[in-house]
């Protein structure tokens, strides 16, 4: 898996948001609007103070003089700084606060207020749509993706992990990117227009609260970072509880069974540990963000305090123009703590966005060819031919098999167990592929097949029965959505699932999952024997699919099989003898080699691993 | 459904959580709080600090005091930094220690409560509430330390402080306050209904792709990868509208409360210059009220942070408390009562069971007596019962009528300990855990040497393949034993059982992954090293079956045979035909004496 930094996860997190280009750039222009109104309201509030400021000096002085004369006679008396101050103010002696202009524009502030507000309440809103459809898109992504992965993956890869990435990890993205998209795109405006108009106001003072950046910088690149790789652990670790608890919530019935609680406890109490102190350290460093940057920029708000008042005092600023001022300082520094808050968010939605990623990223299986072949007539025939086939790369499992099934025939594979058996069918529904030779399905190449035309063909009823949460004709019909309900019974009836299913609170339409115990392991099997019984296919694997049935019923569903395997070329693996008996041709395997073949009677009169085995099924355990 | 239930009394559940699962963290959540307080405090002296140098330094125009002033600002913003980053770290700690607090509680729930209520709640809800909700839970616990704590403080008191400064200016301010604060009533309001739909829809989401992770290879099989992606779409599009509409809220909400504010300051600005004019209220004065104003304003977003977060945390909270108070519906008995005796005599005593909400009886009148020593086969047809029986002994469901006696005891008045001591089983399903084949073992006895582990692997017929695997009992086994066949998953999960040493053993048709030489082998071993043992087993299996001491018939839930293998062809129609249906027994004795009886 190539590396990847946290630069390329922000780039592939953005992209997520190409398709909402429009609304985005509909929300920029939004934001602009909210942002130049947020400075448009503390400048004319400014203005409005200074109509104050002159109001309350004008009231006091002498109704007769003039301003000039105000101000000459005061630094007559030495009092040179007031003379400054009242310099600034556009006061007339005598005259109180001008209320109708003070009037005039504090309505026009309520109004740019109230644009703003709307600008910035529709903004939310695109952005919020943006970020859902965004991870609609995302989630979507991961469920196909999960579609592409080879068998191996899941084989190999613990269920709550790949659960974990999915709900906790995704669910973790969607909280930062709902607080962060909106809120960065408005804080990064807000920080450049106040700067600008800073600058506009007093360079001198601008540069003040400049200094605020680089030093904020510094600090968040050098926690940030850090911070990264503790969330980075601290999702894993979320993984790993997810898959632990995921393999003992399964595994219920045994823990109690067995009163393994304090064990499993005690196992989950130190991973839980482990999680708490990731979760505890990440957050530690990210809470330094914060308060380090509000410490910073409080600090420039007490230099701009001092520096202003000197100004004021050298009479080079007035004090509405201070206080405005002051004002847009707040604008400029108090975005950058939000943003610090947001800063530490995002770190941890980075980890999980990475976490996504890496799933996405993870190897599919080889895609289907471009032009598919598919036989001309599929009738059933097939050929392995000199197949090689290893899971683990050191330890080879099939060396070289070679067999050719005629259509319609049944083959039966035994076995000792951990011989293969599986693995054939595996092959032959290429959950894995052949690392040598071929498999041919009526003269095809099945490699050369497009999978799901490939397995169209087959049904399987695997080892382990599966059922999904819904009812059980939902779950006979799986294979057939269409089926109607008479043929859902009829293949309910061919298998044996008919007479208990009539004895469930509701039938066909009670609902089952794979957790639920109302049924027992037989019963389960039969309803994937069902499913199994329902379309058409030419060939039929049947993976001891009916070793935890009881013989009686199994008899019944025997003979209904026959008539269901009349035509179709059928692969049945079984411990049970008695099942294998009437195959066309049985099949020994033994360590992935074929060791013997033929039918009952060749393979009993031969007297290899197949006598072995049927008189070890046969035989009273004491002789 | 476990989902519905009205949203009235969720707010107590809330505050009583909190104060059970924080209460040990009680003095460092008072640290906490006062050093948010001071580091408030400092906040808030800023603007009053500027007043002073407005209106003494400016307006009297003197540099002695600017610069003064300018110092001790100074200070207060170095006091404040190191206060605030000790809080956070204190606020992280706590909060982590209590998302591993809650966890760990809902882990341990979820082991004690019985297989019905884990049916009830479902593996995949059970999961997301473990993991998932916790950390909403969590994530509330610490925004309330960093943010909430804060927020309250700095706007309480900059309300407060306004007042003093001046009294009507500052009733402006409470009004505000106020304002802001029905606005989050109202945002918690709509906001924890939506969360409860999140959260009801990760539930889904995670039920869909488990399934669809377990079931890959049936999915792919019947090529049914479109129609599950159909249903995690369905999934996928039922949380995007809560989760669009709670984005929508939160800015709805943002925008709301930055319009108050701001209307609040501009009425400030109004009513300030009044008073100015009429000479009651000093220029500094205002500046400091637009300070405190501005800070409100300030907190009054982190609220939002906050107010989501709650309202989060309510709908997983709640969640998480719906587990942590179920009760296990098969429970400990009040005063366990020990058996004399250690014999392993199970006694099935006219013993009813049923599911709830089903009709039709799993077992009816059920009588059946297994000496000490005993192995007795249960046969019947699937769905006749026989797990469901063993299941009873084991108690993971409580029969519905009679009773189940072991050594003369009721299995309700064991403890669970002692029940678990006495009875074994190996389960009809096979399952392993993550770690190494040594670790699995040890599930069964965590004392057990290698003597020990090796006795029961050669028991169990798995010694060989064991011993061939790269590490031998230190050989890692992926995901569930997925890297082992069928029967070698099988053989190790008997291994398992056998290292208990059980009085009583169930085998619940267990063998069926077993080649028929494995199996008789198994068993000739077992009857060998567990002489003495009482044996109950399920089986499909004629060999295991006529092995037996007994054989007892089940048939639809009730006993229909009871004896030994000759008495039941001759007697037993029901075993008859269980017989005659194994096309392996018409070469063998049985068959004879199904013909004998004919005769």
């Amino acid at each position: 898996m190539p590396p990847t930094t946290k630069g390329d996860t922000a780039r592939r997190l953005l992209a997520l948001f190409r398709p909402q280009r429009a609304a985005l750039i509909g929300a920029v222009v939004l934001a602009l609007l909210s942002t130049a109104a947020s400075l448009l309201g503390p400048y004319l509030l400014g203005l409005a103070t200074d109509l104050i400021a002159a109001g309350m000096v004008g009231r006091t002085l002498d109704p007769g003089a003039s301003k000039q004369d105000v101000l000459a006679r005061l630094r007559e008396q030495g009092d040179g700084t007031l003379a400054n101050v009242f310099s600034t103010m556009d006061l007339v002696p005598g005259e109180g606060v001008d209320f109708t202009k003070l009037g005039f524009v504090i309505l026009a502030s309520l109004a740019v207020f109230v644009i703003g507000g709307l600008c910035l309440w529709l903004q939310g809103r695109v952005v919020a749509l943006a970020v859902q459809k965004a991870l609609f898109e995302l989630r979507d992504r991961v469920d196909r993706k999960l579609a592409r992965l080879p068998l191996g993956y899941y084989d190999r890869t613990p269920p709550g992990e790949v659960l974990s990435r999915v709900t906790s990890d995704v669910d973790n993205l969607q909280q930062t990117l709902q607080l962060t998209v909106g809120q960065t795109l408005n804080m990064i405006f807000a920080i450049v227009s106040a700067l600008i108009v800073m600058l506009v106001l007093s360079p001198t003072l601008a540069l003040l609260v400049l200094i605020t950046v680089p030093m904020a910088g510094a600090l968040w690149f050098l926690i940030g970072k850090r911070a990264g790789l503790r969330f980075a652990a601290q999702w894993a670790a979320n993984g790993a509880i997810t898959s632990r608890v995921e393999e003992v919530y399964s595994a219920h019935h045994l823990v109690r069974g067995f009163r393994r609680e304090q064990r499993v406890q005690a196992r989950f109490d130190a991973e839980n540990e482990a999680l708490a102190d990731t979760e505890r350290q990440a957050q530690a460093l990210t809470g330094l963000i914060e308060p380090s940057t509000r410490f910073i920029t409080d600090f420039s708000y007490v230099l701009v305090a001092v520096f202003g008042a000197a100004r004021v005092a050298a009479g080079s600023m007035s004090i509405g123009e201070v206080l405005a001022f002051t004002q847009y300082a707040g604008q400029f520094t108090r975005p950058m703590v939000v943003l610090a808050g947001v800063a530490g968010q995002m770190q941890s939605g980075l980890a999980s966005a990475e976490r996504v990623f890496e799933l996405l990223d993870a190897e599919e299986q080889n895609p289907d060819p471009a032009t598919p072949i598919r036989p001309e007539v599929v009738r059933g025939r097939i050929d392995f031919d000199r197949v090689a086939f290893r899971y683990v790369p050191d330890v080879p499992l099939i060396r070289q098999l070679s067999l050719s099934v005629a259509p319609g025939s049944m083959v039966a594979i035994v076995g000792p167990t951990g011989a293969g058996k599986t693995t054939l069918g595996n092959l032959l529904m290429r959950f894995y592929e052949v690392d040598e030779g071929r498999i041919l399905l009526d003269g095809a190449d099945i490699a050369a097949m497009s999978r799901d035309e490939l397995r169209s063909q087959i049904r399987l009823v695997p080892q382990e029965p599966w059922l999904f949460a819904g009812t059980v004709a939902e779950n006979i019909a799986y294979g057939c959505p269409g089926a109607s309900r008479e043929e859902v019974v009829a293949a309910a009836r061919a298998t044996g699932v008919d007479r208990f299913v009539r004895a469930l609170p509701e039938g066909y339409d009670t609902v089952l999952d794979d957790d639920r115990t109302t049924l027992s392991a037989g019963e389960r099997q039969l309803i994937t024997l069902a499913r199994a019984f329902l379309g058409q296919s030419a060939v039929l694997i049947l993976d001891e699919a009916t070793s935890s049935v009881d013989t009686r019923t199994e008899a019944y569903v025997q003979e209904a099989m026959s008539t269901l395997r009349a035509g179709r070329t059928s692969f049945v693996i079984a411990h049970r003898l008695s099942t294998v008996r009437s195959a066309d041709i049985i099949l020994v395997l033994d360590r992935g080699d074929i060791v013997e073949w033929g039918t009952h009677d060749q393979l009993l009169a031969y007297g290899g691993l197949y006598t072995e085995l049927y008189a070890g099924s046969l035989a009273p355990a004491d002789s | 459904m476990i989902y519905r239930r009205n949203m009235g009394s969720t707010r107590p559940v809330l505050t009583g959580f909190l104060r059970a699962y924080l209460r040990p963290y009680r003095s460092r959540i008072a640290l906490i709080a006062g050093l948010q307080l001071v580091q408030t405090v400092c906040i808030l002296l800023l603007p009053t600090l500027n007043a002073l140098v407005i209106d003494n330094g400016v307006v009297e125009g003197s540099m002695g005091w600017i610069v003064g002033v300018g110092v001790a600002m100074g200070a207060v913003t170095l006091v404040q930094v190191t206060v605030a980053i000790s809080a956070e770290r204190k606020g992280a700690a706590v909060s982590a220690a209590l998302g591993r607090d809650l966890r760990s509680a809902v882990f341990r729930r979820v082991l004690s409560l019985s297989a019905r209520e884990v049916d009830h709640f479902g593996t995949p809800s059970l999961i997301t509430r473990t993991v998932n909700d916790v950390k909403h839970a969590q994530t509330l616990t610490l925004t309330l330390f960093d943010t909430a704590l804060a927020t309250a403080i700095l706007s309480i008191g900059g309300v407060v402080l306004a007042v003093t400064q001046d009294f009507w200016l500052g009733l402006l301010l409470v009004a505000m306050f106020l304002t802001v604060c029905g606005c989050i009533g109202f945002m918690i309001a709509t906001m924890a209904p939506l969360f409860e739909r999140l959260q009801t829809g990760i539930d889904l989401i995670s039920r869909i792709l488990r399934e669809q992770i377990i079931g890959v290879r049936v999915v792919r099989a019947f090529v049914q990868q479109r129609r599950e992606h159909e249903r995690f779409d369905a999934a996928n599009r039922f949380i995007f509208q809560p989760s669009l509409r709670v984005g929508r809220l939160m800015t709805t909400f943002a925008a709301m409360v930055t319009l108050v504010t701001n209307i609040f300051m501009t009425a400030l600005v109004w009513f300030g210059g009044r008073r100015i004019d009429d000479g009651s209220l000093q220029l500094g004065t205002l500046s400091a009220l637009i300070g405190y104003l501005t800070l409100i304003v300030l907190a009054m977003v982190m609220i939002l942070v906050v107010v989501t977060g709650l309202s989060r945390a309510l709908a997983s909270v709640r969640r998480i408390t719906e587990v942590l108070d179920s009760e296990p519906s098969v429970d400990e008995p009040a005063v366990p009562v020990q058996s004399r005796t250690e014999g392993g005599f199970i006694e099935v005593r006219e013993v009813d069971f049923g599911h709830p909400g089903s009709e039709a009886p799993v077992l009816h009148r059920v009588d059946l007596v297994v000496r000490r020593g005993e192995t007795v086969a249960l046969v019947g047809g699937t769905g006749s019962g026989k797990s469901t029986l063993l299941n009873l002994v084991l108690r993971r469901y409580d029969v519905t009528g009679g009773a189940i006696r072991i050594d003369g005891v009721d299995v309700r008045d064991l403890s669970a300990d002692r029940l678990t001591t006495l009875v074994g089983v190996v389960p009809q399903t096979t399952r392993l855990f993550s770690g190494t084949v040594r670790e699995n073992l040890h599930f069964g006895d965590p004392g057990a040497d290698d003597t020990r582990l090796w006795w029961a692997l050669r028991v169990a017929q798995a010694e060989s393949f064991v011993a061939e695997l790269p590490d031998g009992l230190d050989t890692p086994l992926a995901q569930g034993g997925r890297s082992l066949s069928g029967g070698q998953r099988q053989r190790l999960a008997i291994a398992r059982t056998l290292l208990r040493r059980p009085r009583v053993l169930l085998l619940d048709d267990c063998f069926s992954a077993l080649d028929g030489g494995t199996e008789s082998r198994l068993r000739a071993a077992l009857r060998h090293e567990l002489s003495g043992t009482t044996v109950l087993l399920t089986s499909q299996r004629a060999g295991a079956v006529r092995d037996a001491d007994r054989i007892v018939v089940l048939d639809a839930g009730r006993l229909a045979g009871d004896g030994r293998h000759a008495d039941l062809i001759r007697d037993c129609r029901v075993y008859r035909e269980i017989v005659q249906s194994q096309p392996l027994g018409t070469e063998t004795p049985g068959r004879e004496a199904v013909d004998a009886a004919h005769d």
